[in-house]
């Protein structure tokens, strides 16, 4: 029902949450005002004036086509966090991006990982951004993995049905030791060790149920999710470009491998890969 | 057939990131369907003397998009006393499209200019603001003819690497400048929505924004 959709933070015009601050702060400073005035304002995200709104939606949906077809992973395990992803952008055949970063670093020792939407993952998890640094100003520390997912699951949540995709991982850091979430565009959010995302996370999962251990050292856990991104990248059309391997441990995020799928293939398999019938020129 | 409040005018847009210069291009033609309805309407809008905006697809959205741009920009300038710098700008225009989610602005940007160590930068957008940082990009209805070409010419090791390496073009100003008229001549002889002419915009930290204009196909 398009009338009780306008019922959501943001779309009403009411809403004086954190994506109003955020929205209104984007705008520069000649919007400032209406941000401490707290007075209505026209809404933040304009809908048409159209009598079906799913329909224009749906079409919309067509129009934009947005990013579709990742492989992302990740999982937790004795020394910190492990996020790994495929970096290819695709427009439906199309290969609009090889060099999409879709680790979103929300501050130093939280990330976020990308897949459906490229633009509802990045702007959200933007905001998901402000909202951890404004949880830390007021309450003078570190929010957890918990709290942060729960934020943006909420946030999600809010817009249940008005056409977000996002299926994101989050993972860090915080005093309960290592710790990742799922979340998605549909509002679940889920905690877990081991977490795969997107159109190859068929084939990772694969490469990772087989290699995973709790008590891997860190060289293990950064191959092996290497080595599963390379799979997917391997066997999915829509996944591909370099692979971007993250670890989190007490000290935050670092990213430790960057490598090109090209490079990958011959480090793996350095005669061709012996299912191949043809070789990669 | 329900009401669409869109349409898509065609045309393609290029923009190249150098070391000391970036250039933006874009087709004049404008179209609908098989007609054509003017052949000098310009896509790119000249932001300020750091930034340069070219977008692609639906005429009337692009227009009303650089409307709202232009007055954002003029009111930045007025608070802050300095021009919006190019990544700012490029953030921006991401907000911008994205707050328009659901009712989108039908255009597809690219966003250009010298960022403050003078090095060109390029961003590409989708439709609703999700963009990257890139050495080169082409958008418009003749993306799919020109990007392989600048991958084929430009292309340079990508920024997610590690060890990093350096992720812009080593082609000099009038190589890439060339690369891109042949670009637009290549694309007018094959896509029906690019000819006319090219508007080319080359900037530079010692000569400003200049601009030159290169007849195409006219048919």
């Amino acid at each position: 029902m398009a009338s009780t959709r306008l019922n959501v933070p943001g779309l009403d015009g009411r809403c004086a949450g954190a994506s109003r601050a955020a929205a209104t702060l984007a705008l520069g400073g000649a919007d400032l005002a209406s941000l401490a005035g707290g007075s209505p304002v026209a809404s933040e995200f304009p809908l048409p004036a159209v009598q079906d709104l799913d329909r224009f939606e749906n079409n919309v949906q067509e129009l934009v086509k947005p990013e579709h077809g990742t492989t992302t992973l990740g999982f937790i395990f004795r020394d910190g966090v492990i996020i790994a992803v495929d970096s290819r952008a695709s427009q439906g055949s199309y290969v609009s991006s090889q060099t999409v970063k879709k680790v979103i670093e929300i501050n130093p020792y939280l990330v976020g990982t990308m897949a459906g939407g490229a633009a509802d993952c990045a702007f959200w998890q933007r905001n998901l951004g402000m909202q951890c640094r404004m949880f830390e100003l007021k309450n003078k520390k570190r929010i957890t993995v918990c709290a942060a997912s729960k934020m943006l699951a909420n946030t999600m949540y809010s817009y249940k049905g008005m056409g977000l995709s996002m299926g994101s991982m989050i993972g860090g850091w915080d005093p309960s030791g290592p710790a990742i979430y799922y979340v998605d565009s549909d509002g679940q959010r889920t905690k877990g060790t081991i977490f795969s995302v997107g159109s190859g996370s068929l084939y990772a999962y694969g490469v990772l149920d087989q290699g995973y251990k709790w008590d891997m050292d860190v060289d293990t856990a950064v191959e092996l999710g290497q080595r599963a991104i390379y799979h997917a990248q391997f066997r999915d059309a829509v996944s591909g470009g370099t692979c971007s391997v993250y670890h989190i441990t007490k000290d935050g995020w670092t990213k430790i491998r960057g490598n090109n799928h090209y490079d990958m293939h011959y480090q793996y398999y350095p005669g061709g890969h012996p299912t191949a019938a043809n070789d990669v020129i | 057939m329900s009401w669409s409040p869109y349409d898509l005018n065609g045309g393609t847009c290029i923009a190249i990131g150098g070391e000391g210069y970036c250039i933006v291009a874009a087709s004049t033609r404008l179209s609908t369907g098989f007609s054509i309805l003017t052949a000098d309407k310009s896509m790119i809008l000249p932001v300020n003397s750091k930034c340069l905006i070219a977008s692609a697809g639906f005429d009337g959205d692009r227009s009303q998009l650089h409307k709202v741009l232009t007055f954002r920009s003029e009111n930045y300038e007025h608070f802050h006393k300095k021009p919006m710098s190019c990544p700012a700008m490029a953030q921006m225009l991401g907000n911008t499209l994205y707050y328009k989610r659901f009712f989108p602005y039908y255009t597809f940007n690219l966003c250009a200019g010298l960022d403050d160590q003078g090095l060109g930068c390029v961003y590409t957008y989708d439709a609703i603001g999700s963009h990257e940082r890139v050495g080169y990009s082409c958008q418009g209805s003749g993306k799919d003819l020109v990007q392989p070409v600048l991958d084929n010419q430009l292309k340079a090791p990508s920024i997610l690497e590690l060890p990093p390496k350096v992720a812009v073009t080593s082609l000099s100003k009038d190589e890439a400048i060339e690369t891109v008229k042949i670009a637009f001549s290549a694309a007018s002889e094959r896509d029906i929505y690019t000819g006319d002419a090219v508007e080319i915009f080359v900037m530079t930290p010692e000569h400003g924004v200049q601009k030159e204009i290169l007849p195409l196909r006219r048919d």
